[in-house]
């Protein structure tokens, strides 16, 4: 009996764990082709981390650094050329600017309508609330050439603007933290009213610490999708290097005179998929609980 | 300072009516109960007296002045909630704190930070801490302060949900069911404090219940309201004694009030089952219910023209009381009658009793369910 048992767990586990490699098999290359030579790279050699011998590399000669500079381990060289090739920093922290910037003004946005469509009653209402449920199915790809004809009438291609103001009217965030207020007891609110606060208040001081693990989950949604997000900055930044998101930074890496030299290149990846990782791995608990909080499990 | 008064309160939510013309005038100092069953409309009353609900139409006033355009926040009134709503992340402390601070603090100094470079914060602060802890030590919650709501236990909750009603020191409090969510031997406790500490605020108390027994124990004064009308409002042991309907007398009192069908003849003489009151009914020919209370029911060994005989269908035993459900002979009554243990232990259900009636006790209703009266009663 616990033997039959045991075999129809470790049936699951043995899925699970295929669909884990799975998943994980990209990011084990990524890593993995971070530490390693060109030519490990392209031989398909050297397991994780490679031999890791000193050698000269040719791209970083071409680049004009001296040849004392270029010879050293494979790893060394990989991360080092990545931030010598490209900004990297300044990109990582215009990332933290678009991507925080867009969070805090969608929250500022999102919670008053949140509010307002779960717990006022007014008239119309419900309209208002299928509107925002017929916006969740336009795609952003969709709309993006209207966009960005406005924002460029607007004079603001290749500014930070122009990466945030679309973005700050998140339909799923009003979505999200509306199904969450409705679980908040209309009492709260009432005794709040009696209390002397104000609308605005309640909403602040009220709802918004009540709402923290849905907040959270929004946090990880809204930040994940726009940290990675290629395609729209790759549209309205076109010149200024100054400005690039992460995911335009690795670009840089590919083609031109260097041929693809992928060392660097995926060194440069693991930089920007770090930080999401990290802050998933602190958040995770959080984020798992606002998921099954706002019933969109 | 404390009085209420209701002028022809009506309130519609679309086409349903659920507050109909309603006049009550609430005296400074009392403990008044709106006591009805649930849909009554006697939460969207106490809601309608707080301002979080606004009115169909009519007035209402506090210490005689209309108050129909202000916010609920400037009645100057409190409010005890079912589910006590304190704030979850906040301590039991900054829940205390939350109403004197807003009525206190201006805007700027409720800022964080530079709020602190007011001067008169400090001497607010102070007078807002001293509130708080003599609240909590009426309350007994002094040692409860730093914990949030989430660590309490419900009776806890209870006397912080007070606590900030009582802070603010309002003109009266309102309390919409703040006992339904207690446990029974709590909730019974709870009832004796809250009239204890009615008495020593000296407060006017608007109290929304389901329960009769909380109406009845409490209240200086009641209301009994059904469907969205006020059908009594009187002390308790009027209501009881003297109720102004069927309805009214059905609600209050537990177990239920018996119901028998009868008729008065053309002298007013009034019959029922095979008896005959002495009182006569002051409209005659016509179909009555009677209400006798359980208590106004005793099984006897004897058999005369004032008692009647019927089978015990059930036996309650609640231990200082008993109450028999038996079956009249003709099978259409089925009643509630009170028994003393000790005289009435060895009857079991399907035994068969003789049953008096104490005289001078019937109520007659009409057939509507208003109330008639004896004849020089």
């Amino acid at each position: 009996m616990q033997a039959k048992q045991y075999i129809g767990e470790s049936w699951k586990h043995g899925i699970l764990i295929i669909g884990a490699i799975l998943v994980l098999l990209p990011f084990y290359m990524m890593v993995s082709m971070s530490l390693k030579s060109q030519q490990e790279i392209q031989s398909i050699s050297g397991g994780l981390i490679g031999a890791q011998e000193v050698q000269t590399f040719p791209v970083c000669v071409k680049t004009g650094y001296s040849e004392e500079t270029c010879t050293t381990k494979p790893y060394i060289y990989n991360y080092w050329f990545a931030f010598e090739k490209a900004p990297i920093p300044r990109y990582l922290m215009n990332g933290v600017i678009v991507t925080l910037s867009i969070f805090i003004i969608q929250v500022l946005v999102a919670l008053p309508c949140a509010y307002a469509l779960a717990k006022l009653r007014f008239y119309g209402r419900e309209f208002v609330f299928s509107m925002v449920l017929f916006c969740l199915l336009i795609p952003v790809h969709g709309i993006a050439l209207p966009l960005y004809v406005m924002l460029a009438q607007a004079g603001l291609v290749d500014t930070y603007s122009a990466l945030i103001l679309p973005w700050t009217i998140s339909v799923f965030g009003i979505f999200l933290m509306r199904q969450f207020f409705m679980t908040v007891p209309d009492e709260l609110i009432d005794a709040a009213r009696m209390d002397g606060m104000g609308e605005y208040s309640i909403v602040w001081k009220v709802m918004l610490p009540t709402a923290i693990p849905a907040l959270l989950a929004f946090a990880i949604f809204s930040v994940v999708a726009h940290w990675n997000d290629y395609f729209w900055p790759r549209m309205v930044i076109t010149g200024n290097r100054d400005l690039f998101t992460p995911p335009l930074g690795i670009r840089e890496f590919r083609g031109g005179i260097d041929s693809d030299e992928f060392g660097p290149m995926m060194a440069s990846i693991v930089t920007v998929t770090v930080p999401l990782i990290v802050a998933f791995i602190i958040a995770q608990k959080r984020f798992i609980e606002g998921i099954t909080l706002t019933g969109m499990k | 300072m404390g009085t209420i008064s209701l002028k022809n309160i009506s309130k519609s939510f679309g086409s349903t009516q659920v507050l109909k013309d309603l006049n009550v005038d609430i005296i400074e100092g009392e403990f008044l109960t709106l006591v009805g069953p649930s849909g009554c409309g006697k939460s969207t009353l106490l809601r309608i007296i707080a301002g979080l609900e606004q009115q169909t139409s009519g007035d209402v006033l506090i210490d005689n002045k209309n108050v129909n355009r202000i916010r609920a926040s400037e009645r100057d009134l409190a409010m005890v909630f079912q589910s006590y709503a304190l704030y979850p992340h906040l301590t039991v402390r900054r829940n205390l704190e939350t109403p004197l601070r807003l009525r206190d603090y201006s805007t700027f100094e409720r800022l964080p930070l530079i709020g602190n470079l007011s001067p008169n914060k400090k001497q607010k602060t102070e007078s807002i801490n001293q509130l708080v802890s003599k609240t909590s030590e009426t309350l007994k919650i002094s040692e409860l302060l730093d914990r949030k709501p989430g660590q309490l236990s419900g009776g806890q909750r209870q006397r912080v949900a007070l606590g900030r009603a009582m802070v603010r020191e309002p003109v009266a409090f309102l309390m919409d069911e703040p006992l339904s969510n207690l446990d029974a031997a709590l909730r019974v406790h709870m009832r004796s404090e809250l009239s204890e500490l009615h008495n020593s605020l000296k407060t006017t108390f608007v109290y929304v219940t389901h329960d009769q027994a909380e109406a009845l124990t409490m209240s200086s004064r009641m209301a009994v309201m059904i469907d969205g009308n006020l059908l009594q409002l009187d002390t308790p042991q009027e209501v009881y004694d003297n109720p102004s309907s069927l309805s009214v007398a059905q609600f209050v009192g537990s177990p239920k009030i018996n119901i028998f069908k009868g008729s008065s003849d053309s002298n007013g003489t009034v019959s029922l089952l095979n008896l005959t009151l002495k009182r006569k009914s002051s409209e005659s020919n016509l179909e009555l219910n009677i209400g006798i209370r359980p208590e106004h029911l005793e099984i006897t060994n004897q058999s005369d023209e004032n008692t009647f005989s019927a089978t015990v269908s059930y036996r309650e035993n609640l231990g200082s009381d008993i109450f028999f459900h038996v079956n009249t002979e003709d099978g259409m009554n089925r009643i509630i009658v009170r028994g003393i243990p000790q005289l009435t232990h060895e009857i079991s259900s399907g035994s068969k009793v003789n049953i008096r009636r104490v005289s001078n006790k019937a109520l007659l209703f009409n057939k509507e369910g208003k109330r008639v009266q004896f004849n020089n009663a």
